[in-house]
């Protein structure tokens, strides 16, 4: 479904953020992209929904080389992924229902679907009563959740997680795996970039090791190894 | 298409909104910028009109002698009459001038005394030659002095032309009039570039609170139009009410100089408004409009490039 083949990414004049990564995933997988700081894994995201491009190598998404896709046809393309972001990324100025309402009304969507799946959407990750609450109103678990739900309402074919629970307590991330594993059982792809040895160790899926923009290890149903 | 289209208006009405204060940054400043804009106009107008009354002041007078036969000077007025350059000219019979002379100088008792002493009219009928631009009127005098020589000099008709007691009079009129023409276009140019600018940088800003929005908006599949389209609705609405701002603040102050303008210029401000109330409203409304608008479009440019 996404193949990475050969893929380098230099910035600037510095050393390469990542270098000669290939790798394979497969539809309906839960894949774990784990590293320290600055081991690329945020890069390897920027490259998969085309807000960087690689300096070698091509990324594929269902046999598409997505950047060679035309600006004008990127957004039907991002459309098919769902991101998560550490920060979030709500826009401030909407509700909860309106920023859920926002990608489905982006991705031109009918009112009475808006209206019937954004609370769906919502009651899945547990705000069913938070729908006309401000991101600024919000805790940052449920500042996540919304942002998943926003993710999530259209249904994309992949889900993309960088960092979910950086940002956020024990409880809280906690909630969030167990929304993500939950996505994933209802057959979405996910990829979750994360260093948190707990929700790897307790996760039991496929994790890919990075380090120093390199992958050095790819294991079935890995534990966090640094 | 219209879903798309009732999508963006109620996101820029709301957006609007909920970014009160962004939006009457904008407003303020837009609207002093078409209140400048508003004034300038209508210091343009006022302008035009001294600048039109000043030049009918301007004339030249062909006096004629007493006995001239009123065929005679019928005859010269057509010829003058079939000048390119000259846009009128005006017959004073010697009752006419009469007449004038004695209401001129209705207190001044010894001068109408003495005037019915003579018992006869002694002034002459007179043409008062307009030309349309001043700086025409000497081939007028040239043409008047060239019949003049022709004339039999025992049955003359011209008195005599007072071009030259004008002269100098005219021809700095005509320097003055020419000045502050250009000199106002000049600084009418640098106060319209000035409120683009300044009006293009405002909605600039606004904008630029917004772009990790904006960059937000791109990486859930929103499509450029359906992310440009709420900012340059808003973009109009700034110009729209800040048009109707600045035409409502310009209401109480041209009411205050109506008097005065009309006493010093012959011209109302106030009634010139409300004449031209409805073009006025198009003109500025409309320009706030299209700043706006486009403004909008293009510092919303630079962030859709994620």
């Amino acid at each position: 479904m996404i193949y990475f083949d050969n893929v380098s990414k230099l910035y600037n004049g510095g050393s390469p953020a990542i270098e000669g990564v290939t790798f394979q995933v497969a539809p309906q997988e839960f894949v774990s992209v784990v590293g320290h700081s600055g081991a690329g894994k945020t890069t390897l995201l920027k490259l998969l929904i085309v807000e960087d491009k690689p300096s070698d190598g091509n990324v594929f998404f269902e046999s598409v080389n997505v950047h060679s896709i035309p600006r004008g046809q990127l957004p039907q393309y991002r459309r098919k992924i769902g991101t998560i972001f550490q920060d979030f990324k709500l826009l401030s100025h909407k509700t909860a229902f309106e920023n859920v309402a926002f990608a489905m009304e982006a991705n031109g969507r009918s009112d009475e679907e808006i209206a019937e799946n954004v609370p769906q959407a919502l009651e899945l990750v547990d705000l069913g009563d938070k729908l006309m609450s401000f991101p600024h109103e919000l805790s940052g678990g449920e500042k996540q959740r919304v942002a998943i739900a926003r993710a999530i309402v259209n249904q994309p074919d992949i889900i993309i997680a960088d960092e979910p629970t950086g940002n956020l307590d024990p409880i809280a991330t906690y909630e969030v795996v167990q929304i993500l594993q939950k996505i994933n059982d209802l057959g979405t792809t996910v990829i979750m970039t994360t260093h948190n040895k707990g929700v790897i160790d307790a996760l039991e899926r496929r994790v890919i090791t990075m380090d120093e923009g390199k992958i050095i290890r790819d294991d079935a149903s890995g534990k966090y190894v640094l | 298409m219209w879903t798309g289209f009732k999508r963006i208006a109620r996101s820029g009405f709301v957006g609007f909104w909920r970014n009160a204060y962004v939006s009457l940054a904008a407003i303020f400043v837009m609207t002093v910028t078409l209140f400048v804009f508003t004034s300038v106009l209508l210091l343009g107008q006022l302008l035009d009109a001294s600048l039109t009354q000043i030049r009918d002041k301007v004339d030249i007078n062909v006096y004629l002698v007493p006995t001239a036969q009123e065929e005679d000077i019928l005859h010269l007025q057509t010829a003058l009459e079939s000048l390119p350059d000259v846009r009128e000219v005006a017959y004073t019979s010697r009752e006419e001038a009469l007449a004038a002379f004695e209401e001129k100088h209705q207190d001044d008792e010894l001068t109408i005394q003495a005037l019915e002493e003579l018992g006869d009219n002694p002034l002459g009928a007179s043409l008062a030659v307009r030309a349309k631009e001043t700086s025409q009127y000497e081939s007028i005098d040239t043409f008047l002095r060239e019949r003049q020589q022709e004339e039999d000099p025992e049955n003359a008709l011209i008195d005599r032309v007072n071009f030259f007691e004008n002269k100098s009079a005219i021809d700095k009129l005509t320097s003055i009039i020419d000045a502050v023409e250009q000199s106002s276009y000049i600084a009418m140019l640098i106060l319209i570039a000035a409120t683009v600018l300044i009006t293009f940088n405002t909605i600039r800003l606004a904008i630029y609170t917004t772009r990790e929005e904006i960059s937000i908006m791109r990486l859930v599949g929103a499509g450029n139009m359906f992310i440009r389209g709420p900012f340059i609705l808003q973009g109009v609405m700034y110009g729209l009410i800040a048009g109707v701002l600045a035409l409502l603040i310009m209401y109480p102050i041209v009411l205050w100089l109506g008097p005065g303008t009309q006493s010093f210029f012959q011209f109302s401000i106030f009634t010139y408004y409300i004449t031209h109330f409805g073009s006025l409203f198009g003109i500025i409304v409309g320009v706030g409009i299209v700043l706006g608008a486009v403004s909008s479009a293009f510092a919303i440019a630079r962030y859709l490039k994620v």
